[in-house]
Protein backbone atom coordinates (compact mmCIF):
# COMPACT_ATOMS: atom_id res chain seq x y z
CA UNK A 1 0.00 0.00 0.00
CA UNK A 2 1.42 3.39 -0.94
CA UNK A 3 2.29 5.67 1.88
CA UNK A 4 0.89 9.18 1.95
CA UNK A 5 3.40 11.70 0.72
CA UNK A 6 4.18 14.13 3.49
CA UNK A 7 6.59 17.03 3.55
CA UNK A 8 9.84 15.41 4.61
CA UNK A 9 11.10 18.37 6.53
CA UNK A 10 14.26 18.31 4.44
CA UNK A 11 15.45 21.73 3.36
CA UNK A 12 14.76 22.46 -0.32
CA UNK A 13 18.40 23.56 -0.68
CA UNK A 14 19.57 20.12 0.47
CA UNK A 15 17.02 18.37 -1.77
CA UNK A 16 18.22 20.33 -4.77
CA UNK A 17 21.77 19.15 -4.08
CA UNK A 18 20.64 15.55 -3.56
CA UNK A 19 18.85 15.81 -6.91
CA UNK A 20 22.22 16.62 -8.44
CA UNK A 21 23.57 13.27 -7.23
CA UNK A 22 20.53 11.52 -8.68
CA UNK A 23 20.99 13.35 -11.98
CA UNK A 24 24.63 12.32 -12.12
CA UNK A 25 23.71 8.66 -11.63
CA UNK A 26 21.09 9.04 -14.34
CA UNK A 27 23.62 10.52 -16.73
CA UNK A 28 26.27 7.87 -16.13
CA UNK A 29 24.65 4.83 -14.54
CA UNK A 30 27.40 2.60 -15.96
CA UNK A 31 30.00 4.32 -13.78
CA UNK A 32 30.87 3.41 -10.22
CA UNK A 33 29.15 5.62 -7.68
CA UNK A 34 30.63 5.04 -4.26
CA UNK A 35 28.91 7.00 -1.50
CA UNK A 36 31.94 9.25 -1.19
CA UNK A 37 31.55 10.37 -4.78
CA UNK A 38 27.80 10.93 -4.48
CA UNK A 39 28.20 12.81 -1.22
CA UNK A 40 30.72 15.09 -2.85
CA UNK A 41 28.34 15.87 -5.73
CA UNK A 42 25.67 16.75 -3.16
CA UNK A 43 27.94 18.69 -0.89
CA UNK A 44 26.73 16.43 1.92
CA UNK A 45 28.72 14.46 4.45
CA UNK A 46 29.21 10.76 3.72
CA UNK A 47 27.59 9.97 7.02
CA UNK A 48 24.33 11.69 6.09
CA UNK A 49 24.18 11.24 2.35
CA UNK A 50 22.61 7.78 2.03
CA UNK A 51 19.96 8.44 4.65
CA UNK A 52 19.11 11.86 3.22
CA UNK A 53 18.89 10.44 -0.29
CA UNK A 54 16.57 7.66 0.79
CA UNK A 55 14.42 10.06 2.72
CA UNK A 56 14.18 12.32 -0.32
CA UNK A 57 13.69 9.78 -3.10
CA UNK A 58 12.29 6.75 -1.30
CA UNK A 59 15.08 4.32 -2.19
CA UNK A 60 18.69 3.99 -1.09
CA UNK A 61 21.10 5.48 -3.66
CA UNK A 62 22.56 2.20 -4.80
CA UNK A 63 19.19 0.61 -5.32
CA UNK A 64 18.25 3.62 -7.39
CA UNK A 65 21.39 3.13 -9.45
CA UNK A 66 20.48 -0.52 -9.94
CA UNK A 67 17.05 0.37 -11.34
CA UNK A 68 18.66 2.81 -13.77
CA UNK A 69 21.13 0.19 -14.96
CA UNK A 70 18.38 -2.35 -15.49
CA UNK A 71 16.22 0.23 -17.27
CA UNK A 72 19.07 1.09 -19.58
CA UNK A 73 19.86 -2.57 -20.20
CA UNK A 74 16.21 -3.22 -21.05
CA UNK A 75 16.24 -0.30 -23.51
CA UNK A 76 19.39 -1.59 -25.18
CA UNK A 77 17.90 -5.08 -25.42
CA UNK A 78 14.81 -3.62 -27.00
CA UNK A 79 16.34 -1.02 -29.29
CA UNK A 80 19.74 -2.34 -30.37
CA UNK A 81 21.33 -5.49 -31.65
CA UNK A 82 24.18 -5.40 -29.13
CA UNK A 83 24.91 -8.78 -27.61
CA UNK A 84 23.76 -9.42 -24.06
CA UNK A 85 27.39 -9.53 -22.97
CA UNK A 86 28.04 -6.13 -24.53
CA UNK A 87 24.93 -4.74 -22.88
CA UNK A 88 26.00 -6.06 -19.48
CA UNK A 89 29.32 -4.29 -19.71
CA UNK A 90 27.85 -1.11 -21.24
CA UNK A 91 25.47 -0.79 -18.31
CA UNK A 92 28.01 -1.10 -15.54
CA UNK A 93 28.15 -4.80 -14.63
CA UNK A 94 31.44 -6.52 -14.06
CA UNK A 95 29.99 -9.96 -14.52
CA UNK A 96 27.58 -11.33 -17.09
CA UNK A 97 26.34 -13.85 -14.54
CA UNK A 98 25.44 -11.19 -11.99
CA UNK A 99 23.74 -9.12 -14.65
CA UNK A 100 21.59 -12.00 -15.90
CA UNK A 101 20.66 -13.17 -12.43
CA UNK A 102 19.82 -9.70 -11.11
CA UNK A 103 17.88 -8.84 -14.25
CA UNK A 104 15.76 -11.95 -13.91
CA UNK A 105 15.23 -11.51 -10.20
CA UNK A 106 14.02 -7.95 -10.57
CA UNK A 107 12.08 -8.06 -13.83
CA UNK A 108 10.91 -11.67 -13.75
CA UNK A 109 12.42 -12.60 -17.10
CA UNK A 110 15.90 -13.10 -18.46
CA UNK A 111 17.53 -10.51 -20.74
CA UNK A 112 17.09 -12.89 -23.68
CA UNK A 113 13.41 -13.41 -22.95
CA UNK A 114 12.79 -9.68 -22.72
CA UNK A 115 14.54 -9.14 -26.03
CA UNK A 116 12.50 -11.80 -27.79
CA UNK A 117 9.22 -10.51 -26.38
CA UNK A 118 9.91 -6.83 -27.09
CA UNK A 119 11.13 -7.44 -30.61
CA UNK A 120 7.98 -9.40 -31.38
CA UNK A 121 5.74 -6.50 -30.40
CA UNK A 122 5.63 -3.34 -32.45
CA UNK A 123 5.38 -0.16 -30.44
CA UNK A 124 3.27 2.93 -30.89
CA UNK A 125 5.52 5.21 -28.88
CA UNK A 126 7.15 7.29 -31.59
CA UNK A 127 5.46 10.44 -30.28
CA UNK A 128 6.82 10.07 -26.76
CA UNK A 129 10.36 11.40 -26.21
CA UNK A 130 12.67 8.44 -25.69
CA UNK A 131 13.84 9.63 -22.30
CA UNK A 132 10.33 9.67 -20.83
CA UNK A 133 9.54 6.36 -22.41
CA UNK A 134 12.61 4.92 -20.72
CA UNK A 135 11.38 6.15 -17.36
CA UNK A 136 8.06 4.40 -17.89
CA UNK A 137 9.92 1.11 -18.29
CA UNK A 138 12.00 1.64 -15.17
CA UNK A 139 11.82 -1.42 -12.94
CA UNK A 140 9.79 -0.79 -9.82
CA UNK A 141 12.18 -1.93 -7.16
CA UNK A 142 10.59 -1.23 -3.82
CA UNK A 143 12.54 -3.84 -1.91
CA UNK A 144 16.19 -4.82 -1.90
CA UNK A 145 17.22 -7.44 -4.43
CA UNK A 146 18.51 -9.61 -1.60
CA UNK A 147 15.10 -9.39 0.06
CA UNK A 148 13.36 -10.29 -3.18
CA UNK A 149 15.66 -13.27 -3.55
CA UNK A 150 15.02 -14.35 0.03
CA UNK A 151 11.25 -14.13 -0.34
CA UNK A 152 11.31 -16.10 -3.53
CA UNK A 153 13.40 -18.79 -1.89
CA UNK A 154 11.07 -19.01 1.08
CA UNK A 155 8.00 -19.06 -1.13
CA UNK A 156 6.63 -15.78 0.15
CA UNK A 157 4.23 -14.16 -2.24
CA UNK A 158 3.73 -10.48 -2.68
CA UNK A 159 3.13 -9.76 0.98
CA UNK A 160 4.32 -6.34 2.02
CA UNK A 161 7.29 -6.32 4.31
CA UNK A 162 9.17 -3.57 6.00
CA UNK A 163 11.77 -2.23 3.68
CA UNK A 164 15.30 -3.18 4.53
CA UNK A 165 18.63 -1.60 3.60
CA UNK B 1 -8.48 35.94 -32.44
CA UNK B 2 -6.09 33.08 -31.79
CA UNK B 3 -7.30 30.42 -29.38
CA UNK B 4 -5.23 28.04 -27.31
CA UNK B 5 -3.06 27.75 -24.25
CA UNK B 6 -1.76 31.16 -23.22
CA UNK B 7 0.09 30.65 -19.96
CA UNK B 8 1.62 27.63 -18.30
CA UNK B 9 3.54 28.14 -15.09
CA UNK B 10 6.40 26.46 -13.32
CA UNK B 11 7.10 26.82 -9.63
CA UNK B 12 10.46 28.35 -8.81
CA UNK B 13 12.23 28.82 -5.50
CA UNK B 14 13.26 32.41 -6.20
CA UNK B 15 11.67 34.57 -8.87
CA UNK B 16 14.66 36.90 -9.29
CA UNK B 17 16.96 33.93 -9.80
CA UNK B 18 14.51 32.30 -12.22
CA UNK B 19 14.08 35.52 -14.19
CA UNK B 20 17.83 35.85 -14.61
CA UNK B 21 18.09 32.22 -15.70
CA UNK B 22 15.27 32.22 -18.25
CA UNK B 23 16.21 35.60 -19.71
CA UNK B 24 20.00 35.62 -19.60
CA UNK B 25 20.71 31.93 -20.16
CA UNK B 26 17.74 30.72 -22.19
CA UNK B 27 17.03 33.88 -24.15
CA UNK B 28 13.42 34.38 -23.06
CA UNK B 29 11.97 37.89 -22.65
CA UNK B 30 9.95 39.24 -19.77
CA UNK B 31 6.29 39.47 -20.70
CA UNK B 32 4.69 40.57 -17.42
CA UNK B 33 6.24 41.41 -14.09
CA UNK B 34 3.54 42.74 -11.79
CA UNK B 35 3.64 42.94 -8.03
CA UNK B 36 0.94 43.27 -5.47
CA UNK B 37 2.38 43.26 -1.97
CA UNK B 38 4.41 40.04 -1.66
CA UNK B 39 2.68 38.51 -4.65
CA UNK B 40 4.44 38.71 -8.00
CA UNK B 41 2.93 37.63 -11.31
CA UNK B 42 5.95 36.98 -13.49
CA UNK B 43 5.83 35.54 -16.98
CA UNK B 44 8.43 35.18 -19.70
CA UNK B 45 8.14 34.42 -23.35
CA UNK B 46 10.13 32.61 -25.97
CA UNK B 47 10.98 35.13 -28.72
CA UNK B 48 9.51 32.84 -31.40
CA UNK B 49 6.29 32.23 -29.49
CA UNK B 50 4.51 35.53 -28.92
CA UNK B 51 1.22 33.86 -28.00
CA UNK B 52 2.61 31.73 -25.19
CA UNK B 53 3.84 32.80 -21.76
CA UNK B 54 5.79 30.69 -19.29
CA UNK B 55 4.91 31.70 -15.75
CA UNK B 56 7.64 31.72 -13.12
CA UNK B 57 5.64 31.48 -9.93
CA UNK B 58 6.73 31.17 -6.32
CA UNK B 59 4.72 28.74 -4.22
CA UNK B 60 3.79 31.09 -1.40
CA UNK B 61 1.03 32.53 0.71
CA UNK B 62 -1.50 34.00 0.19
CA UNK B 63 -2.33 31.82 -2.83
CA UNK B 64 -1.19 28.75 -0.87
CA UNK B 65 -0.96 28.02 2.80
CA UNK B 66 2.54 27.86 4.25
CA UNK B 67 2.67 24.06 4.59
CA UNK B 68 1.51 23.48 1.02
CA UNK B 69 4.02 26.04 -0.23
CA UNK B 70 6.78 24.21 1.64
CA UNK B 71 5.72 20.86 0.15
CA UNK B 72 5.85 22.35 -3.32
CA UNK B 73 9.30 23.84 -2.74
CA UNK B 74 10.46 20.36 -1.71
CA UNK B 75 8.89 18.71 -4.76
CA UNK B 76 10.44 21.20 -7.15
CA UNK B 77 13.85 20.75 -5.52
CA UNK B 78 13.50 16.97 -5.88
CA UNK B 79 12.84 17.33 -9.60
CA UNK B 80 9.34 15.91 -9.21
CA UNK B 81 7.50 18.43 -11.36
CA UNK B 82 6.21 17.43 -14.82
CA UNK B 83 8.45 17.27 -17.87
CA UNK B 84 9.13 20.40 -19.89
CA UNK B 85 10.31 20.38 -23.48
CA UNK B 86 12.15 23.14 -25.29
CA UNK B 87 12.26 22.73 -29.05
CA UNK B 88 15.41 24.01 -30.76
CA UNK B 89 16.84 24.04 -34.28
CA UNK B 90 20.26 22.83 -33.24
CA UNK B 91 20.51 20.98 -29.95
CA UNK B 92 24.29 20.68 -29.88
CA UNK B 93 24.86 24.37 -30.60
CA UNK B 94 22.29 25.39 -27.99
CA UNK B 95 23.90 23.03 -25.49
CA UNK B 96 27.35 24.50 -26.08
CA UNK B 97 26.06 28.05 -25.76
CA UNK B 98 24.06 27.37 -22.60
CA UNK B 99 26.78 25.33 -20.98
CA UNK B 100 29.16 28.22 -21.51
CA UNK B 101 26.67 30.33 -19.57
CA UNK B 102 26.70 27.87 -16.70
CA UNK B 103 23.46 25.98 -17.29
CA UNK B 104 23.37 22.71 -15.32
CA UNK B 105 23.04 19.96 -17.91
CA UNK B 106 21.76 16.60 -16.75
CA UNK B 107 22.27 14.92 -20.10
CA UNK B 108 24.64 15.71 -22.92
CA UNK B 109 23.15 15.83 -26.43
CA UNK B 110 22.26 12.34 -27.66
CA UNK B 111 20.98 11.36 -31.06
CA UNK B 112 18.03 8.98 -31.07
CA UNK B 113 16.27 8.04 -34.29
CA UNK B 114 17.52 11.18 -36.00
CA UNK B 115 16.38 13.54 -33.23
CA UNK B 116 18.92 15.06 -30.86
CA UNK B 117 18.03 15.73 -27.24
CA UNK B 118 19.78 17.00 -24.13
CA UNK B 119 18.58 17.61 -20.59
CA UNK B 120 19.07 20.51 -18.22
CA UNK B 121 17.59 21.91 -15.04
CA UNK B 122 16.71 25.39 -13.98
CA UNK B 123 18.15 26.55 -10.66
CA UNK B 124 15.00 25.48 -8.81
CA UNK B 125 15.14 21.90 -10.10
CA UNK B 126 12.63 21.97 -12.96
CA UNK B 127 13.83 19.52 -15.59
CA UNK B 128 13.86 20.42 -19.26
CA UNK B 129 14.46 18.29 -22.31
CA UNK B 130 15.85 20.23 -25.22
CA UNK B 131 14.90 18.54 -28.44
CA UNK B 132 15.94 19.05 -32.03
CA UNK B 133 13.44 17.34 -34.29
CA UNK B 134 14.64 14.74 -36.81
CA UNK B 135 15.46 15.83 -40.31
CA UNK B 136 17.08 19.07 -39.29
CA UNK B 137 19.78 19.85 -41.86
CA UNK B 138 23.28 20.24 -40.42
Amino acid sequence: MAKMVQPTGQAPELLRRLLRAKDRMDAASDEDWPIRRLARVSGASEAHFARSFKEAFGVPPHRYLLTRRLERAAALLRDTNLSITQIAFHTGWNSLGTFGRTFREVTGESPGELRTREKAARHQFEQVPACFLGAAHRPHLTIAVSEKRRRKASGMGRAEATESS
Amino acid sequence: MTQGVGVVGVYVRDQDEALKFYVEKLGFRVHTDARNGDYRWLTVQHPDQPFFQLGLFAPQPPTLDAATAQSLRELVAKGAMPPLVLVVDDCRAAHDRMRELGVEFTQEPVERYGAVDAGFRDPSGNGWKMIEAPGNPG
